[in-house]
């Protein structure tokens, strides 16, 4: 019985991801165009814009090879499979032991490889150039993100997003320096991932200036919602992986059905706050030249030692 | 872990990060921007402090803290940016990456000599001397990492940061004692005004590097 409440709530958590992963970055660009005083497009927007993908044709370029079409679905594949691991609104799901971080990481990394070479596959310049960039910003994402969860291990004594947390939501940890630090570090991450202002602009034209954009560039009809679907379900994925664990509070467990309601609306609720949220910190902000990029995450790098070295000093004044 | 704790804690963190972020920054205007949301932050934990400690004096030290270096300094450091027209990227001495891992090292050192040495004190007197100290050593690192002397003004502006964020956490630290710390950082500030105003009359700048071909040169 247990069991099968479990299934029912993992299913139910990967309906509510894939449903509501559109309409989050349809709020972002609402938030986004209010702050810029605009009206905006619709909240239902990317879903309009998936579905007139869905009636395109599908163009393939003639000095593509066959492995073409194979990009976008491994993208969307590996990203999705990280996005029904990280707990959104309850803890304890049946996904649960295998949401481990390392895992996580390396479905990311998964993902990106597969639009890189997507990217690389027409042989024209802008893919190439922008899959190069990529690569020199995965290389110090991964490595900010390993080193993050050196203080997180050591907090939580879990490796996995659902025990860390579990961990976190019982409060014993308090308020920590190192948190802060890694929280820090792990927005850096976050915004560099989901190709946001300080490193990659989401809404630019300029073939040379773009990252994420650019890879795309060749690709047409349903595999262009595949990949742009791909880029909304990161955009969820991060958010649920930054509230999740740094705020884990109130949340739903999967054994119990009476707190699903709460935990489901409170879900939506971070969901909404951070999507206001990012816009704010998107239009205070001007974009990096690409080469600040390493730069900066090398910076949220540091902060995730340094959260590592005040944990130590944490133990060692054995509090 | 209490909320005195957590939140001292969190205050002394978030000191630090604006100390650590101080070096990684190319732009004046964000340099004092970080400055001023460093000094708030410190008039903050002062007067949480002062409200643990039941210290009126803490109360004081965060609103000439307020006053002084979260609105004053940072009017008077974008004045001079507008007056001087400064060029508004500061060049650095060395690599950005290598003086923010020189950065992380100095915390490192500053958690190593801190802890052994106070074994006998409260665990909250101790962890925030360890940050404490190393915002003091990371605003020494600022100031010898930048040519311009205004990003090395708001290097020794940040490390008396660190030194009146060790005096608050400290119970029973003379009220006298950070009240002349301020007073000298104004009157430093004051001096440090007139001397950039003569090095920019020699000089038509404020890259401190023609002085030293002229100390080169004098030996």
């Amino acid at each position: 019985m247990l069991f099968l409440l479990r299934l029912i709530a993992t299913l139910l958590h990967a309906a509510a991801v894939f449903a509501v992963a559109p309409l989050l970055m349809g709020a972002v660009n609402k938030f986004r165009a209010w702050a810029l005083g605009r009206r905006g497009p619709p909240f239902l927007q990317p879903y309009y814009e998936l579905y007139k993908h869905l009636r395109k044709t599908t163009l393939v370029p003639e000095t593509a090879t066959e492995l073409f079409a194979i990009w976008p679905v491994a993208a969307f594949l590996a990203t999705a499979t990280a996005a029904l691991l990280v707990p959104g609104f309850y803890t304890g799901m049946l996904t649960a032991p295998t949401s481990d971080f390392i895992t996580l990481i390396g479905l990311l990394a998964l993902a990106r490889a597969a639009t890189m070479l997507g990217g690389l596959e027409t042989g024209f310049g802008f893919g190439g150039a922008a899959a190069g960039r990529e690569v020199l910003f995965s290389l110090f994402a991964e490595a900010a993100l390993l080193v993050v969860l050196l203080s997180f291990v050591l907090l939580a004594h879990s490796i996995t997003v659902d025990g860390i947390a579990v961990a976190f939501a019982t409060g014993h940890i308090g308020i920590s320096v190192s948190l802060g630090f890694a929280l820090a570090a792990l927005l850096a991450v976050a915004l560099t991932e989901t190709g946001r202002i300080p490193t990659d602009n989401p809404a630019g034209h300029l073939e040379l200036a773009m990252v994420h954009e650019a890879l795309t560039l060749e690709y047409s009809g349903r595999f262009l919602l595949l990949l742009q679907y791909t880029a909304m379900l990161r955009l969820l994925l991060w958010m649920d992986l930054i509230g999740t664990i740094f705020f884990p509070f109130a949340m739903a467990q999967a054994d119990s059905i009476l707190t699903w309601p709460a935990g489901l609306v409170l879900w939506l609720i971070k969901l909404g706050i951070m999507a206001a949220l990012l816009p704010l910190f998107e239009i205070s902000t001007a974009k990096m030249r690409i080469f600040r990029v390493p730069e900066f995450l090398g910076a949220a790098m540091l902060l995730g030692i340094l959260a590592g070295v005040f944990l130590f000093v944490a133990a060692r004044i054995g509090s | 872990m209490n909320l005195t704790f957590s939140l001292a804690h969190l205050m002394g963190g978030l000191i630090l990060l604006c100390a650590f972020l101080l070096l990684s920054q190319r732009r004046l205007a964000a340099m004092i921007t970080l400055y001023q949301v460093q000094a708030l932050t410190l008039s903050a934990a002062a007067v949480w402090q002062g409200f643990a400690q039941h210290e009126v004096n803490l109360y004081l030290t965060g609103i000439i803290t307020l006053a002084l270096k979260g609105v004053l300094l940072p009017i008077a450091l974008r004045q001079i940016v507008l007056r001087f027209n400064l060029t508004r990227a500061v060049e650095s001495t060395m690599p950005m990456a290598l003086s923010m891992m020189l950065g992380t090292g100095l915390i490192g050192i500053a958690v190593l000599v801190v802890l052994p040495s106070t074994m006998s004190a409260v665990s909250l007197t101790r962890e925030d001397l360890a940050i404490a100290l190393s915002v003091v050593l990371l605003g020494l690192l600022v100031m010898t990492a930048r040519r311009s002397a205004l990003a090395q003004i708001i290097g020794f502006l940040s490390t008396e940061n660190g030194l009146v964020l060790a005096a608050i956490g400290m119970p029973g630290m003379p009220f006298v004692a950070e009240f002349s710390v301020a007073l000298l950082v104004l009157l430093a500030f004051l001096v440090v005004g007139i001397f950039l105003l003569r090095i920019r009359e020699h000089f038509d700048t404020l890259d401190i590097t023609g002085i030293e071909d002229i100390e080169r040169r004098g030996r």
